[in-house]
């Protein structure tokens, strides 16, 4: 258990591309983080320069209180779940969850009764004499975790974990993660492309872009509070829908649409969740219908606000859908972006 | 479920006509040195090859693995079979040790010029002994190693094919199996011993097969590096008793010259069968 943080850390690979700006945070003691963001954001090479896989090019690294830029990997009392498992396919699974300790110079006896311990935890304890290609793919899981969790290390660091298993079991070990992780308080850094993993599971949410970090926040404060047009669209499914829109004189025109607002004047962008817009009759937004998407509880209604594109997530009540429809857009739920540089007015 | 029986077809039988013939080709000559041996020298020499068994074989084998021959009546079969093995499996787990030890040098160590090093290692397929002998042969005597086990191995212990077969293996190991060992504080050393060793169990039962029947069959290099007939392997040892066909005044001993041929074909097809039953549960149980 520990506190990481993060000063001005960058990576520049040899040839100059910069896969991390610099950056700084901190985390908290027994805390969850996600990074998420799409492929190719330096999601991945951030958790490798912390796992020591990657070098850092700037910046301090602390786990706890020790500065772990130049130590290796195994000195940083580090624990990681890899993508793929990354199994020793040749042992079996007490052998896989043991090779840390036992490399580390843990006794014999020290060594079963962690493994035992950890197989009780993930009920591993009917496979431990198993090899990993006899196992289905939540077992592998489970092993890797199994794998992290006797070392008993002061931080956990999960790459894309469950983007292997379908969906069902992704569910369900996505609690199971997180149980695991409150219930051993231990501090993680979790990785993934999925928002819906990052938004269940985390304490706090950094979403990178183009190596960056564009935002840092609690799961509902990166919904309700973007602070870019990216992390408005990338969190939230369906993503947010974003107008072109002029600001002038108190007022956010689209086409022939015009909606109060008190904003500086000039290009901005306005966004609105599909989910926070509702039909009235009241409304003041005309909605050109031109798809409909059924989900069940719900329909995602897709067509033409002032020309642009709009999805509006309407309850599935068997109302008629009918041309002429008018949105009404709550103020609350207006966001106000930038046009330009996309951030948050 | 219904068991439906395919009917035979006439290709059926002319494609196991022709796979009992080629069986029969190749059996042919091993069932001949048999029966041959079996016969005592005075009827081979007077008659030649022999179809049937006759009383002889227990004497024959006898005299080839017990009786000291050669010129210098210092060197028996056992002798030479136990040379042949040195020769075989020195042959076989050098070359593999060094070509592991290169590929891996190779694949996980950021070397300069390892890509570079690699393709030199390659070429050197170019040069097989044969092309290089007269040199290898001065160096070898050069350096007092004549007459020794490890003039006649070591000279042949570089194997570019060795090294080609590791380094594509290495390649496909992925890559985070070698982050996990380093997260898991196995140094270079342990993550060899520990995951690259026993993952490459089956190819290394491959290469072991190759090459030690390549090894076994060895003749040139130890008639060259050898003129001490103690150190004599089988396959040399044939061709001494055979020559007495020519030089020598006496019956010739045929019957001990086929005992040793077949003494000498036992151990390869002995290794082929053993690592076989490997080779096989590699393939099907793939673990990676």
């Amino acid at each position: 258990m520990a506190t990481v943080s993060v000063t001005d850390i960058s990576k520049t690979y040899p040839n100059g591309a910069q896969a991390v700006c610099p950056a700084s945070f901190e985390i908290a003691d027994g805390e969850l983080i996600v990074l998420v963001g799409p492929s190719g954001c330096g999601k991945s090479t951030l958790l490798r320069m912390v796992a020591g896989l990657e070098d850092i090019t700037t910046g301090d690294l602390r786990i706890g209180d020790r500065v772990v830029n130049n130590l290796d990997p195994a000195e940083r009392d580090i624990a990681m779940v890899f993508q793929n498992y990354a199994l020793y396919p040749h042992m079996t699974v007490a052998k896989n969850m043991a090779y840390g300790l036992k490399n580390r110079g843990a006794s014999k006896d020290q060594i079963a009764a962690k493994v035992t311990e950890a197989a009780e935890m993930l009920s591993l304890t009917p496979l431990l004499d198993r090899r990993p290609s006899q196992l289905s793919g939540g077992q592998r899981q489970r092993v890797a975790m199994g794998r992290a969790i006797v070392r008993d290390p002061a931080l956990f660091l999960f790459d894309e974990p469950l983007s292997n298993l379908d969906a069902k079991l992704r569910h369900q070990m996505r609690v199971e993660i997180r149980n695991l992780q409150r219930r051993l308080n231990v501090t993680a850094i979790y990785v993934t492309h999925d928002q819906v993993e990052a938004m269940t599971m985390a304490d706090r949410i950094f979403v990178l872009n183009a190596g960056a970090i564009e935002q840092i926040g609690t799961p509902s404060e990166i919904y309700r509070k973007p602070a870019s047009t990216f992390v408005a669209s990338f969190m939230g499914a369906p993503p947010m829908n974003l107008l072109h829109a002029q600001a002038d004189a108190g007022q956010v025109r689209m086409g022939d649409v015009a909606l109060r607002m008190p904003c500086a004047d000039g290009a901005v962008q306005l966004g609105i969740r599909p989910e926070e817009v509702s039909f009235s009759p009241m409304g003041e937004v005309p909605f050109k219908l031109t798809l409909v998407e059924e989900l069940g509880a719900s329909r995602l209604l897709h067509g033409k606000v002032a020309g642009q594109d709009f999805v509006v997530n309407a309850p599935n009540d068997d109302a008629p859908l009918a041309d002429g429809l008018m949105l009404s857009f709550p103020a609350e739920s207006l966001h106000l972006f930038d046009a330009q540089s996309g951030k948050r007015l | 479920m219904k068991t439906n029986k395919r009917p035979i077809r006439p290709s059926d039988v002319i494609d196991h006509l022709i796979l009992v013939l080629g069986a029969l080709l190749m059996l042919f000559p091993v069932y001949l040195a048999l029966t041959t041996t079996s016969h005592d020298n005075v009827l081979l020499s007077k008659e030649g090859l022999q179809f049937w068994f006759g009383d002889q074989m227990g004497q024959n084998f006898r005299a080839a693995m017990f009786d000291k021959g050669g010129f210098s009546e210092q060197i028996d079969g056992t002798a030479m079979l136990i040379n042949s093995l040195i020769l075989g499996v020195g042959f076989a787990v050098g070359k593999i040790a060094l070509s592991m030890a290169a590929a891996y040098a190779i694949v996980y160590f950021r070397l300069r010029f390892a890509t570079f090093a690699f393709w030199v290692i390659f070429t050197t397929i170019l040069l097989p002994l044969e092309v290089r002998i007269l040199p290898s042969y001065e160096v070898v005597t050069g350096l007092g190693m004549a007459n020794t086990y490890s003039g006649l191995i070591v000279p042949l212990l570089a194997s570019a094919t060795g090294t080609f077969f590791f380094r594509q293996f290495f390649l496909s190991v992925p890559e985070e199996l070698v982050e996990a060992a380093r997260i898991d504080g196995a140094g270079p050393g342990k993550f060899f011993v520990d995951i690259l060793v026993p993952l490459s169990r089956t190819m290394i039962a491959a290469i072991f097969i190759i090459m030690f029947v390549y090894g076994w069959n060895q003749y040139l290099w130890p008639t060259l590096i050898t003129t001490d007939e103690s150190l004599f392997t089988l396959v040399r040892g044939i061709k001494q008793i055979t020559q007495s066909v020519f030089e020598g005044n006496q019956i010739p001993e045929y019957g001990q010259a086929w005992a040793l041929a077949i003494i000498a074909m036992l151990p390869p097809v002995l290794i082929v069968i053993f690592f076989q039953s490997w080779f096989v549960k590699g393939l099907v149980e793939s673990e990676k």
